[in-house]
C-alpha cells in the first residue's frame, strides 16, 4: 500500500497515463480506500483544467493585431540593422 | 492604409513567404510582423506582465528571426517557429530581470506527517468543478492573478508547460534544467497553485 506522500508524488505520473501498470494500480487502490486523496486528486486535476483555460477564452478574442507603433519599430529596426 | 487584421497565413504560403524574405521583400517583412506579432505579445505579456518589456521582447524577437530566417528549415510551421522565439525572447528578459527574494514553494505545497498521511488533508471537495467554473466569465481573470502569485520559477515552468504548450524537453533546454527537474518544478507549481485557489473555493456550493 502506497502512502498518501507517495500518492501525491504520482499524481501527475498517473495523470499523463505514465505509471507502469502495476503502479497504476496501486494508486487507483489509494484512491478507493482514501478519501482525501481522492479529493485532493480531483482538485488537482480541476486546478490543471483551469490554468490550462487561462488563455483559451471563448468570451475575448486572442488579440491578433500588432500596435501600430511596434510594427513601425520593428520594421524600422530591420532597416537599421542591414 | 489596409485596417484589416493581417490574414493568417496558410501552411501552403509558408514557402512562397519565406522566399520573399530571404529575398529581402519588405512587403513581406512587414506580412509576416502583422500576421504573428499579436499573437507573440500575448505570449511575451503573459510571461513578462510588463506592457513596455513585453513589446520590447517582441521586437527582439523578429529581428533575431529575421537574422536566422536563412536558416528555417520548414520542419515545423513558421508560427511554431516564431512563438518558440517569441518565449525565448521573453525569457531573456525575464532573466535579466533583478529578482525579487521568492517566496518558498514549499509553504504551496500539502505537508506530510510521519506516517506518510496529509497533515491537512482536504475535508470536501471544491464547491464547483472546473467546468461550471469556466463557465463564468471573471474565472479566468481569477485563476491568472493566482498563477501571477506563484514564485517566478515556478510560474515560469507552469506557462510554459501548461500554458504555451511547449514539451519538457524544450522548457527544460530552454530554462537549461534537466527534464526530471521540470517535471518536479511542473507538478509543485500545480499543487501551489490548489493551494492558492482552495480557500475561495471551500463551502457550499453555489
Ligand atoms: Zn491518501
Amino acid at each position: 500500500m502506497i502512502t498518501c506522500r507517495e500518492f501525491v508524488d504520482f499524481m501527475m505520473q498517473y495523470l499523463d497515463a505514465e505509471l507502469p501498470a502495476d503502479e497504476r494500480a496501486e494508486f487507483e487502490r489509494h484512491v478507493s480506500d482514501c478519501p482525501p486523496c481522492g479529493i485532493y486528486l480531483e482538485q488537482y486535476r480541476d486546478t490543471v483544467t483551469l490554468g490550462k483555460a487561462v488563455c483559451r477564452d471563448p468570451e475575448g478574442p486572442v488579440p491578433e493585431e500588432v500596435p501600430e507603433d511596434l510594427v513601425s519599430a520593428i520594421l524600422a529596426a530591420r532597416g537599421g540593422s542591414d | 492604409m489596409d485596417l484589416q487584421p493581417a490574414a493568417a497565413i496558410a501552411p501552403e504560403d509558408e514557402p512562397k513567404l519565406l522566399e520573399a524574405l530571404r529575398a529581402g521583400d519588405g512587403e513581406a517583412y512587414e506580412r509576416l510582423v502583422r500576421s504573428y506579432g499579436g499573437r507573440m505579445l500575448a505570449v511575451t505579456r503573459r510571461l513578462l506582465r510588463d506592457e513596455e518589456e513585453a513589446r520590447d521582447a517582441v521586437q527582439d524577437a523578429f529581428l533575431s528571426a529575421f537574422r536566422s530566417i536563412d536558416r528555417f528549415e520548414g520542419q515545423s510551421r513558421l508560427s511554431t517557429w516564431l512563438h518558440r522565439i517569441a518565449v525565448n525572447a521573453a525569457l531573456m528578459k525575464l532573466r535579466s530581470k533583478k529578482r525579487k527574494p521568492e517566496t518558498s514553494i514549499e509553504d504551496l505545497l500539502p505537508g506530510f506527517i510521519e506516517d506518510g498521511h496529509m497533515a491537512e488533508p482536504p475535508e470536501a471537495p471544491w464547491r464547483e468543478g472546473a467546468d461550471a467554473l469556466l463557465a463564468r466569465g471573471e474565472t479566468r481573470e481569477w485563476v491568472r492573478r493566482r498563477i501571477d502569485d506563484l514564485p517566478e520559477s515556478h510560474r515560469t515552468v507552469l506557462l510554459l508547460r501548461d500554458i504555451e504548450e511547449l514539451d519538457t524537453a524544450e522548457v527544460a533546454k530552454l530554462l537549461d534544467l534537466s527534464p526530471g527537474a521540470v517535471k518536479t518544478r511542473l507538478h509543485r507549481a500545480r499543487q501551489a497553485l490548489r493551494s492558492l485557489l482552495d480557500p475561495d473555493l471551500q463551502g457550499e456550493g453555489a
